[in-house]
């Protein structure tokens, strides 16, 4: 029986090394716990050679951790393997990490989903994680495993890149890109799914890292991803796609080169919600760059399909929708007119009243973008009923970058001919918009689109009734324009100078105090001149204080 | 002589008269004088004056043939100047007629077509109303979808539910909760559970230890790499790192598993070799009863029932679970008694207190 007892004894310390590397991953998943653990595992002497023959003693060693009757100890010395003692070398690292090179596979696997989800938490692990050196075990380990290590690695990798650049940048120096790759290519679509997203978190801090993974040859595996049959692994895949066209036109190029626009629009049909997402996602960041990128989006014949994703339950694909419909407005005429042509307009209008807050934003910008291209097609979002929605945006949405937005399209639609100006001021937006330009609680960015947008619109607007009561409560750099356009208009129309007069313009005008020879004088002028002398006289200020001293001074003719 | 006497006598009234007569003359000598001048000047005044006139006259002449000769030629020139500026003014109003037309021409034809303008605004206005409305179509048949999901998973979960619940159906002798004999009709549920097929709770199955040696190689072999249906790609990059190289990893990959004599047995082969050992002796054994002491003979007997709390139907509660017979109405408070002490459990440790003799380990 001495052999079977040998064998007990083998057979103990495995099972408290699973035991142990099983708890910590389970305790792992609440954040509470990992600061305890982060502690407790910097209490223990890094030498392994004690803990050879007593592995019965691990498990009830972290139970009294957990209950806290273990007091710190000094430092332990020659950390690492580099033999520099780090400054913050986290004990349940150097606890793991020999776990990795395990003889089990369920405890390599284990340890390292344990190191997986502690890296995930903050960035401080993530950071000692690089620093342990783990990562070039990892990876030499993640050519050979089977695929629930690789899975587990995977997520180390992943879980470490998200943090910083810099950390992303020491994964990829430790050649962890060339095997993320080579895991692309698994037949399990969860170690696929692992890998791409790893590569997409660590493309997504800068363009060099997104490089890097270029070069790494990931996009042609990615662009077979996204044609697999699992619904979280296209996911996945398209994230990955949008995190690296969105820093350049190369990467973009790259991403369209590799054929991915064709499969991307397939995928707009689909019904799932957070894959939606993500695609449009996707074709946004590759559509933004340039116009032949927008044109080989619109290519692929993704209108007019994509304005059902404007209808859809899911706010965060009703927002993507409207970014992609944006960044393919924005480059020219010629796109914006296709998008009008399609109906595009009146959805993202419809869309625009559906949603509130951020929601709104890329919509409106949507609508600015295409009515400064050119006044027919702001005559088009006009006739769309895009007015009403946008100043019903500006009035009720609380934050100012919105209704700096929504300021910026209104003042593209309205600046082109007086029709246009007209339609923006009969929706009564313009006292809004002043109102806006006028309040101290406005930021800046708010202050400068209204003020322009109102300028704008002024030098157009020949429509009177509108433009009256910015006599009455404009500052004077607006009131200038106000008044210049009286002076155009009253010449001509006499039912307008009759409403002038009897609305109480001309007296307000009368009463402006103007520097002789400048401008606002000039203007005032001109509108004393539609009018008769006595008038122009009734209404100047003080006339009944002079009309009263003629009464005084008169003296009766006595025969 | 005496015509000299006399001329004598005279000669002194001569003299007189004679210087009286001059002197008169000069008395009246200047009013002639005067006179004359005046007469004198006059005569030469209007011979001047009709000389003037004469030269007037003439010198009117020459004015006037002259005048009229600049007169001409300055007329002739207004007249081509007029002429000139006329012909410009023609001129320039037939141009601005051809470019008139021309300019209305280039930019209905070729800049800006107002009717067509008008024409694109309808179209792209009727577009809109069309996308809207298939907006809303499509809207709405997703809601109706997704109500019909809804409903389907609910009627699907009340289904699961009245088959789980089947045993609450109702029997001839017992109605059932959902079958109250005061009710007019049972309930939906009642009808539900009579419609549902039992559920049958399969036994849950036996996972398999996944240390074994069986399910390891399942796993390095035919999960991870299934021969013979793709070879590595040719073009691989050299992988960065400490790898080693491609064909020995590839060599290692595939060799057969050849497990250690610590893998040869399971972890476990301790309680599977006593589970052996137990079906060996099951077999040697000649009856399955064991052997049981004397000292607890009397756990052989059987219990007969006593007539008097037993029946057909099963057993009285009364001498099992309540020794008392209880009248709620005869009580004085509404509490019934509470049990104050804890029982006496010398009947739980009954059959346990003894040795373990006899018993097969």
């Amino acid at each position: 029986m001495s052999q079977r007892q040998v064998l007990q004894v083998f057979e103990q310390y495995q099972k408290a090394r699973t035991q142990f590397v099983q708890m910590v991953a389970e305790l792992a998943t609440r954040p509470q716990n990992i600061e305890t653990l982060q502690n407790a595992g910097c209490l223990l002497p890094c030498r392994l050679g004690s803990w050879a023959g007593g592995g019965r003693d691990s498990a009830s060693f972290l139970q009294r951790v957990f209950r806290g009757e273990v007091e710190r100890a000094t430092r332990p010395d020659g950390l690492g393997s580099r033999g520099v003692p780090t400054k913050q070398m986290s004990g349940v690292m150097s606890l793991l990490r020999p776990l990795l090179l395990d003889v089990v596979p369920t405890i390599q696997q284990t340890a390292a989903l344990a190191l997986g989800r502690l890296a995930n938490y903050n960035d401080d692990l993530a950071e000692a994680v690089v620093k342990g050196d783990i990562l070039p075990q990892l990876v030499y380990s993640l050519a050979e495993q089977n695929r629930f290590y690789k899975k587990a690695a995977a997520f180390v990798l992943r879980a470490v890149g998200k943090h910083s650049p810099q950390l992303a940048q020491a994964i990829v120096d430790c050649g962890a890109l060339d095997t993320l790759v080579i895991c692309l290519e698994d037949f399990d679509p969860g170690v696929k799914e692992a890998a791409a997203w790893a590569l997409g978190y660590i493309a997504r801090h800068n363009a060099e890292l997104s490089q890097a993974v270029v070069d790494a040859g990931a996009v042609p595996l990615l662009v077979l991803c996204i044609q697999e049959p699992e619904i979280a692994l296209k996911r996945i895949a398209a994230s990955a796609l949008s995190d690296i066209s969105k820093h350049s036109p190369e990467l973009a190029q790259t991403v369209v080169d590799a054929g991915a626009i064709a499969h991307l629009a397939q995928m707009i049909l689909n019904p799932d919600a957070k894959l939606k997402r993500q695609v449009l996602s996707a074709l946004s960041q590759v559509a933004k760059h340039s116009v032949d990128l927008a044109e080989m989006v619109v290519e692929a014949e993704i209108f007019p399909v994509v304005l059902t994703c404007l209808k859809d339950k899911d706010e965060y694909v009703k927002k993507n929708a409207s970014t992609l419909i944006r960044e393919i407005a924005k480059h020219t005429p010629e796109l914006s007119q296709l998008i009008v042509n399609a109906g595009g307009v009146a959805a993202v209008i419809d869309c625009i009243g559906s949603c509130k807050g951020n929601i709104r934003l890329p919509g409106i910008m949507m609508l600015g973008y295409v009515a400064a291209h050119s006044e027919n097609l702001a005559m088009a979002v006009i006739i769309s009923k895009g007015v009403p929605q946008l100043s019903v945006c500006l009035s009720e949405e609380p934050e100012d970058h919105i209704k700096a937005a929504a300021a910026w399209a209104l003042g593209q639609i309205g600046r082109h001919t007086p029709e246009h100006a007209r339609a923006v001021a009969v929706t009564n937006t313009l006292p809004v918009l002043l109102s806006l330009y006028m309040s101290t609680e406005s930021s800046e960015d708010l202050q400068v689109k209204s003020k322009k947008a109102i300028k704008n619109i002024l030098q157009k607007c020949t429509y009177l009734p509108a433009l009256e009561p910015f006599l009455y409560d404009a500052p004077p750099n607006i009131l200038k324009h106000v008044v210049g356009q009286f002076s155009k208009v009253l010449p001509h129309d006499s039912k307008a100078r009759r409403l002038f007069v009897t609305s109480g313009g001309l007296k307000k005008v009368q009463e402006i105090k103007a520097e002789p020879g400048s401008l606002l004088q000039e203007y005032i002028n001109s509108i004393n001149n539609c009018y008769p002398e006595e008038i122009v006289r009734y209404y100047s200020p003080g006339y009944s204080d002079t009309l009263l001293q003629r009464v005084d001074s008169y003296q009766p003719l006595t025969n | 002589m005496a015509t000299l006497a006399r001329l004598q006598a005279r000669s002194t009234f001569v003299a007189n008269q004679y210087y009286f007569r001059n002197s008169t003359v000069n008395a009246f000598r200047k009013k002639e004088n005067d006179a004359s001048v005046k007469i004198q000047s006059w005569f030469r005044g209007c011979q001047v004056r009709a000389y003037i006139r004469y030269l007037h006259r003439v010198a009117v002449i020459i004015q006037k043939w002259w005048r009229s000769y600049l007169g001409r030629k300055y007329y002739q020139l207004v007249v081509k100047v007029a002429y000139y500026t006329m012909k410009m003014n023609l001129y320039n109003a037939m141009a601005v007629r051809i470019q008139r037309r021309w300019r209305g021409y280039k930019i209905r034809k070729y800049c800006f077509n107002y009717y067509y303008l008008k024409e694109y605004l309808r179209a792209v206005s009727q577009t809109n109303d069309a996308i809207r409305e298939a907006l809303e179509e499509f809207a709405e048949m997703k809601e109706r979808e997704e109500k019909k999901a809804n409903l389907e998973r609910e009627e699907k979960q009340r289904d699961h539910q009245a088959r789980k619940m089947h045993y609450l159906l109702s029997t001839k002798q017992i109605p059932g909760i959902y079958n109250s004999p005061f009710r007019k009709e049972p309930d939906p549920w009642e009808l539900r559970l009579r419609k549902a097929k039992p559920l049958i709770h399969r036994s849950a199955e036996v996972k398999q230890n996944s240390e074994s040696l069986t399910n390891w190689l399942e796993c390095t072999r035919a999960r991870s790499f299934p021969h013979c249906e793709i070879l590595p790609p040719i073009t691989r990059k050299q992988c960065q790192g400490p790898f080693r190289d491609i064909n020995e990893v590839l060599e290692q990959r595939y060799r057969p598993l050849e497990p250690t004599l610590r893998v040869a047995e399971p972890i476990n082969q301790l309680q599977l070799a006593r589970e052996e050992l137990r079906k060996e002796e099951w077999v040697r054994n000649v009856t399955d009863q064991r052997f049981l002491p004397f000292s607890s003979y009397n756990q052989n007997k059987k219990y007969v029932l006593s007539l008097h709390s037993s029946s057909k139907y099963g057993f009285d509660s009364y001498g099992k679970e309540h020794f008392r017979s209880e009248d709620p109405k005869k009580w004085i408070s509404n509490k019934d008694f509470q049990t104050v002490l804890p029982p006496f459990d010398l009947f739980s440790k009954y059959g346990k207190l003894y040795s373990k003799a006899g018993q097969i380990i």
